[in-house]
């Protein structure tokens, strides 16, 4: 095995806790957070459950400080909150002192804003100052600006896989030398955009999701932000840093099948999980357990389940489940959020429960871990898949 | 360490660059406002069922890529990554205005996907049944070099051997109509637009989409090896020459090495003056080139860029329309790009022979 990437710091905002410690108090106690919409007028309240971050705009306006001139969108505000948290929790005062870059993700960046708005901005002068926090990099240089980071700063948008992918970059960059210390991770606040679009897609449960169930109905929407602090196995020594575990593996590859639906044997999939695998070291019989993305629509968990079958073959499948029927599906934050997720399971010895699940799928054997479990964990796998055929792997192991 | 080549180039812009040798044909509009792409024709490469219901940027991603890989004579790569600022922004609008104006009732899903940033790299991956690594960057008007750096990690460490790297944006009307609302586009009263030497602020605007196959070895069809890029979020005016220097130096060059400077003039005279200072100072004696004069400001537009510094290297010719000072020298085989927007987002990009 080789040594991964040191991960030194973590923050998280989530529909179940604005901390690290929130969130793993949820997982724990079961406390999932699906509910009607709140902060957004859409003819679809009624019908769809989402998992929402239940502070207000200028509730979160007020946490970070901000003058009442900023044009913050709600992905930036929510964003910066989780970012500066990881910071916090990594012990960085001089944020520049090392080479330190800023590796972000989003799907809708400044939607939030820009639906709002759009009409209004002729009329109203005071809106115009919003046009720009539209696109998805606004994001990345407003929690640059607030971490004070001068230096390589930029946006992965592959969908639903995006904050994997930042993950990934960063650690390559570690690798490669290119950096000291990198922020990495993802946010994506929920907009009306998305809940149309996936509504439009028919994915949308009217339900609470139920990952990997023969009668999942299909996802819901949630809002999150994570990022995670890694760094240089040098500044670690030098500055004696607690590690928290370390990111040992990762992979992505394309499906090339279909814009937004998996192949029906997981190709993508089973090609990611297995770079992630080489990339790593390790062998699947060293996983102890799986993060699925499990987004609970029929194409998904089919596709995702064949995959992790071809890649553990005729040996026993590792406890896995998914943590959306907790969170829903946060989009370009899943990754971050899950990963933060992965860290606490390695932390703390624990599997964490499927909500929701009762019938296995008719289509093969495999049932997720359905209740809180103790034991050792060494290296957690992670699954994280978006449209365009986007299929990420990352593997986290025990420092 | 493997180097990285371009061995394959493929222009989409408001040129005609699509089957032409190097901007023989090229025309200086001094008049618009925003540039729209002189496009190919899309039924040579895309079936026309399918491209009738295709964003502009997918179309184009997918004409300037098949171009880019004829250029090398290579039929698939190892991974494609993209870059674009807005993606596929008229779908965006569209989708937006379904949901506005008839109360997120009577949707179709078309939009929506295609408003996904990383659909132009998906679709291209979908047309190859490439099943590699596939990317894609948002972020300003560094989304393309941050492609670039990418595709060169993973080829010095030896993880794939050819890269499709690409730069797409395309215009949209509203987008375009909030952009002159914010300020950023230049007021159509002030034409004619000269890009060296305005006084006004905005910039004319523009959409293209460039591809380069990057590989690690040498070919026939080889233009020029990234040497480096370099990424900074934020710069003030007065620490880029000091930037500029170092970047240099950390790769063995000084000022005086380069054969040619290409720098991002966008006629916005209250951010010009990041690339006026230093044409003053440290590259008073070096050659110096602008290019958004041709293809419009875009996020992606330093794609342009490089591929007027790849065309200069291998055919060993500047165009006057591209010239900003009359230094010449004889050989062109070390460029620099500078390219930033609004003064952030900071790319320098070193190419030699």
């Amino acid at each position: 095995m080789k040594k991964g990437v040191a991960i030194t710091g973590m923050g998280i905002i989530s529909s179940i806790g604005n901390s690290v410690e929130e969130n793993f108090d949820s997982l724990l106690n079961e406390k999932l957070a699906i509910t009607r919409i709140e902060h957004i007028t859409t003819v679809h309240a009624d019908i769809i459950k989402v998992g929402e971050i239940k502070k207000t705009n200028s509730e979160l306006v007020d946490d970070l400080k901000l003058t009442a001139e900023n044009n913050f969108s709600r992905t930036a505000m929510i964003g910066a909150y989780a970012a500066k948290q990881a910071v916090k929790n990594a012990g960085i005062t001089s944020i520049n002192e090392y080479r330190t870059g800023l590796i972000s993700a989003t799907s809708v960046g400044g939607m939030d804003m820009t639906e709002k708005h759009y009409y209004d901005y002729f009329t109203n002068p005071e809106l115009v100052k919003y046009i720009s926090c539209h696109d998805g990099g606004d994001v990345a240089d407003k929690i640059a600006e607030e971490l004070g980071i001068k230096g390589l700063v930029t946006t992965i948008s592959t969908a639903c896989s995006s904050a994997a992918n930042s993950i990934m970059l960063g650690a390559r960059l570690i690798k490669s030398g290119k950096l000291d210390r990198v922020i990495v991770g993802g946010t994506d606040a929920l907009a009306k955009f998305t809940i149309n679009g996936f509504k439009t897609l028919m994915i949308l449960s009217d339900d609470y999701n139920k990952p990997f169930d023969n009668n999942r109905k299909g996802l819901n929407l949630g809002e999150a932000a994570a990022y995670l602090v890694l760094e240089s196995d040098e500044v670690v020594e030098k500055q004696n840093k607690k590690v928290l575990a370390r990111v040992s593996g990762y992979g992505n590859a394309n499906d090339a099948f279909h814009q937004t639906a998996s192949s029906e044997n997981g190709d993508g999939a089973y090609l990611a999980m297995k770079k992630a695998f080489e990339v790593s070291g390790l062998k699947p019989s060293d996983i102890d357990y799986i993060n699925v993305h499990g987004t609970a629509t029929p194409n998904n968990d089919l596709s995702e389940g064949r995959a992790i079958l071809r890649i553990y073959e005729d040996e026993k499948v590792p406890d896995f489940s998914s943590t959306k029927p907790f969170t829903g599906h946060t989009l370009a934050a899943a990754a971050a959020i899950e990963a933060v997720y992965s860290v606490l399971a390695i932390q703390n010895g624990v599997v964490y429960p499927n909500l929701n699940f009762e019938t296995p799928m008719e289509e093969f054997d495999l049932k997720p871990h359905t209740s809180l479990k103790n034991k050792n964990i060494e290296h957690v796998l992670s699954n994280s898949f978006g449209f365009g055929g986007n299929c990420s792997t990352l593997i986290f192991s025990k420092s | 360490m493997k180097k990285t080549y371009i061995n394959g180039v493929g222009c989409i812009s408001a040129q005609k660059t699509f089957d032409t040798i190097f901007l023989e044909e090229a025309v200086e509009n001094n008049t618009e406002t925003v540039l729209s792409v002189n496009a190919p024709v899309y039924k040579d490469y895309i079936a026309p069922a399918a491209a009738r219901r295709m964003a502009k940027g997918i179309k184009n991603g997918i004409v300037a890529s098949a171009l880019a890989l004829k250029d090398a004579n290579s039929e698939n790569v190892d991974a494609i990554i993209t870059g674009t600022g807005l993606g596929c922004i008229e779908d965006s609008e569209k989708f937006l205005k379904n949901i506005l104006d008839n109360n997120e009732e009577f949707l179709t899903p078309t939009s929506f996907i295609q408003s996904t940033h990383n659909t132009v790299g998906a679709q291209i991956a979908l047309n190859l049944k490439c099943k590699g690594y596939n990317f894609t960057y948002v972020n300003g008007a560094v989304s393309f070099e941050s492609a670039l750096l990418d595709a060169k990690m993973q080829i010095e460490n030896d993880e794939v051997n050819s890269v499709l790297a690409g730069g797409i944006d395309e215009n949209g009307d509203y987008t375009i109509s909030l952009f002159k609302l914010a300020g950023r586009v230049k007021n159509e009263l002030e034409q004619p637009f000269n890009f060296l030497t305005s006084t006004t602020t905005g910039a004319v605007h523009g959409e293209g989409a460039v591809f380069f196959v990057l590989e690690n070895e040498k070919k026939d069809t080889t233009y020029a090896q990234i040497v480096d890029v370099e990424i900074k979020n934020n710069l003030e005016e007065n620490e880029i020459e000091g930037e500029i220097t170092a970047f240099l130096k950390t790769n063995n060059l000084q000022v005086s090495d380069l054969d040619a400077v290409i720098l991002g003039y966008n006629s916005d005279a209250k951010f010009d003056s990041y690339y006026k200072n230093t044409a003053e100072n440290i590259f008073a004696q070096t050659p110096q080139l602008y290019y958004k004069h041709l293809c419009g400001e875009y996020d992606t537009a330093s794609a342009f860029a490089l591929w007027t510094a790849s065309k200069i290297i291998k055919t060993q010719e500047v165009p006057e329309i591209l010239k900003a000072n009359s230094v010449i020298r004889p050989a062109y085989n070390t460029i620099l790009l500078y390219n930033q927007l609004s003064g952030k987002n900071h790319s320098f990009t070193l190419l030699s022979k």
